[in-house]
């Protein structure tokens, strides 16, 4: 029944006036319904009609081109673009940190840096911070990044997610409240214990949900390696993927790559949802 | 003899908002002294000038013999001497109970986990949540909570506690657990310097009662002449408010004349 009167949905809407003023919202509702799903199967029929499937397993599925993947694509890539992510997160929360303090400080030139660094580089593409810091050995002759290939890597993400971060943390730091620290002072504790055991213990906790949001995104950030011309054992995923697909000529490993950030990325979404949901509870 | 407090001249302003405008007074050693007055007249803010939460504008704040408002003073060391309690509790809610009343004992008195322990567990007994030792504060009632809190502050030998309206914050039935330990303090012995709407509390338990208005103090003196006798308009109509259920919104005193026999009992254990 109700399947036929949705079949007679998409007459409905050109259908003549009269019979529109006598339709009910719920009606209209269903009749609204009934079009997107037509629309819908239209779609998926005309796309399967067209596409070329052997076309693209050919070249987006290759099962033995996969293969050649493994297990590199773990053991090298993955493991790099954990390295150069998580790195530049723990340095970027740290520098993160101190902005977010520099930011809220009563030394009003403090505030000044750090407002201006947060400023200038969340304004800033993360891939003009990687081109520029191929031109720092340039810029200053006999400067080297400590850690080779993986520091340089390191350094941008932590320059772009200090950035980031710092806003992070002195909303999180805010957002105690501040009855926090007035009992914690008025037990005696001094203002840089009362940060350290009340106040910043707190603020983590409030901040991790949208932090691990914020590592989801280095983690697709780590990617722009790449353009520092990594090689051989420090390449990351993208860059191996890329590489993969050169030399095969076909784009099966983008895919493996792709399905190896997926497996990452996923759960930690997931993750900082459910942790986000327990705080709302929680509070 | 050196007062536990002395309070000279004291003036605060936020801005250009005068809310303390001179306020002398003392407290002794062992006394009691509770703190009324209408919303707004300043008692926050004078009792947290006098461990400085709030900076005074002018004025001497001496607690102990040691000058407060001197700028050179060690305020982390003088604040040891001094317990507070807040209104809303401000227990840390990511620490458990017994965390709560060790941290500073550990960190700031730097006494052993062992000691630290044995003491949180003395006071957290005394003020009847003992049993709470492992709860964290957001799983407690407000009146659990504002016990935990004052053992918090009890650990730390405080020479003097400031309470700032204790029991506003509780439901009425609650007020009488924290009112007890409070008045089993002052038997003990404490010097209290208190913030209060509780009347029969402030009658029965103070020494000497501090009615404040507009920044300033109005009237002072032993309970039974401010509260029941007082000398001036303000102070009367002050206190036509707060014992007149029909006149005020505030905290109504019927709840304390129940809470005297009320005890530490939670509330709904009927048999206790
Ligand atoms: N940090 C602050 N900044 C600006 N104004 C403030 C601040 N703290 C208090 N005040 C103002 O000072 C005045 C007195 O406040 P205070 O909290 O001392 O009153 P109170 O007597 O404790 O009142 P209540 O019974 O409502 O607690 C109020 O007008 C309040 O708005
Ligand atoms: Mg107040």
């Amino acid at each position: 029944m109700t399947d036929q009167s949705m079949a007679a949905g998409p007459a409905g809407p050109a259908g003549p006036v009269p019979g529109r003023a006598r339709m009910s919202p719920r009606k209209r509702q269903r009749i609204s319904r009934g079009v997107q799903y037509v629309v819908l199967v239209a779609a998926v029929v005309a796309i399967a009609f067209v596409t070329n499937w052997e076309g693209l397993a050919q070249n987006f599925a290759k099962m033995d081109v996969a293969k050649q993947a493994f297990p590199d694509v773990f053991t090298v890539a993955l493991k790099n673009t954990i390295i150069y992510s998580v790195g530049g997160f723990v340095f970027g929360s740290l520098g993160g940190l101190l902005l977010a303090l520099m930011r809220m400080s009563s030394v009003r030139p403090y505030r000044w840096i750090a407002t201006v660094y947060i400023e200038v580089f969340r304004g800033l593409p993360a891939l003009l911070i990687f081109l520029l810091i191929l031109f720092l050995p340039l810029a200053l002759p006999g400067f080297e990044v400590p850690g080779g290939t993986y520091g340089q890597g390191i350094l941008g993400l932590t320059i772009v997610s200090a950035a980031y971060m710092a806003e992070t943390l002195r909303a999180g730091l805010q957002a105690v409240p501040k009855g926090q620290a007035e009992a914690a002072r008025s037990l005696g504790m001094s203002h840089t214990r009362s940060m350290v055991s009340v106040v910043i213990p707190q603020a983590l906790r409030i901040v991790i949900p949208p932090t691990t949001n914020q590592f989801v995104a280095l983690l697709k950030d780590s990617s722009l390696v790449l353009f520092l011309g990594v090689s051989g054992e420090y390449v990351e995923l993208t860059k191996f993927g890329n590489d993969l697909a050169s030399t095969t000529a076909n784009a099966t490993p983008i895919m493996v790559v792709g399905l190896t950030y997926l497996l990452v990325t996923i759960p930690l979404g997931y993750l900082a949802g459910r942790l986000e949901k327990r705080q709302a509870k929680g509070r | 003899m050196t007062h536990a407090v002395e309070i000279k001249d004291l003036h605060k302003s936020f801005g250009s908002l005068e809310v303390l405008k001179g306020v002398d007074f003392t407290v002794d050693e062992g006394q009691v002294v509770c703190v009324i007055g209408p919303s707004g007249s300043g008692k926050s803010t004078l009792l947290r000038c006098v461990n400085l939460l709030e900076q005074p504008t002018k004025g001497k704040v001496t607690v102990g013999g040691v000058e407060l408002t001197d700028p050179d003073v060690d305020i982390d060391a003088a604040r040891r001497r001094l317990g507070m309690v807040f209104q809303s509790f401000n227990l840390f809610p990511h620490m458990t109970v017994l965390q709560n009343v060790m941290i500073a004992q550990r960190r700031v008195l730097k006494r052993g986990k062992q000691e630290a322990e044995r003491i949180a567990r003395e006071n957290l007994d005394k003020v009847g949540v003992g049993a709470k030792c492992d709860a964290y504060p957001p799983q407690l009632s407000g009146g659990q909570q504002q016990r935990v809190a004052i053992a918090r502050a009890l650990a730390m030998d405080p020479a003097l506690m400031l309470f700032d309206e204790p029991t506003s914050a509780l439901d009425p039935e609650l007020v009488g657990d924290v009112l007890s330990v409070m008045r089993k303090l002052a038997q003990d012995g404490m010097t209290m310097l208190v913030v209060t709407h509780e009347m029969s509390f402030a009658r029965e338990v103070a020494d000497r009662v501090v009615f404040m208005d507009g920044g300033v103090i109005v009237e002072e003196g032993p309970p039974g002449q401010v509260i029941g006798d007082p000398q001036h308009a303000r102070t009367r109509t002050f206190l036509r408010r707060v014992l007149d259920p029909t006149y005020s919104g505030d905290d109504d005193t019927s709840e304390t004349a129940d809470a005297d026999g009320g005890r530490a009992a939670t509330p709904g254990s009927a048999g206790g």
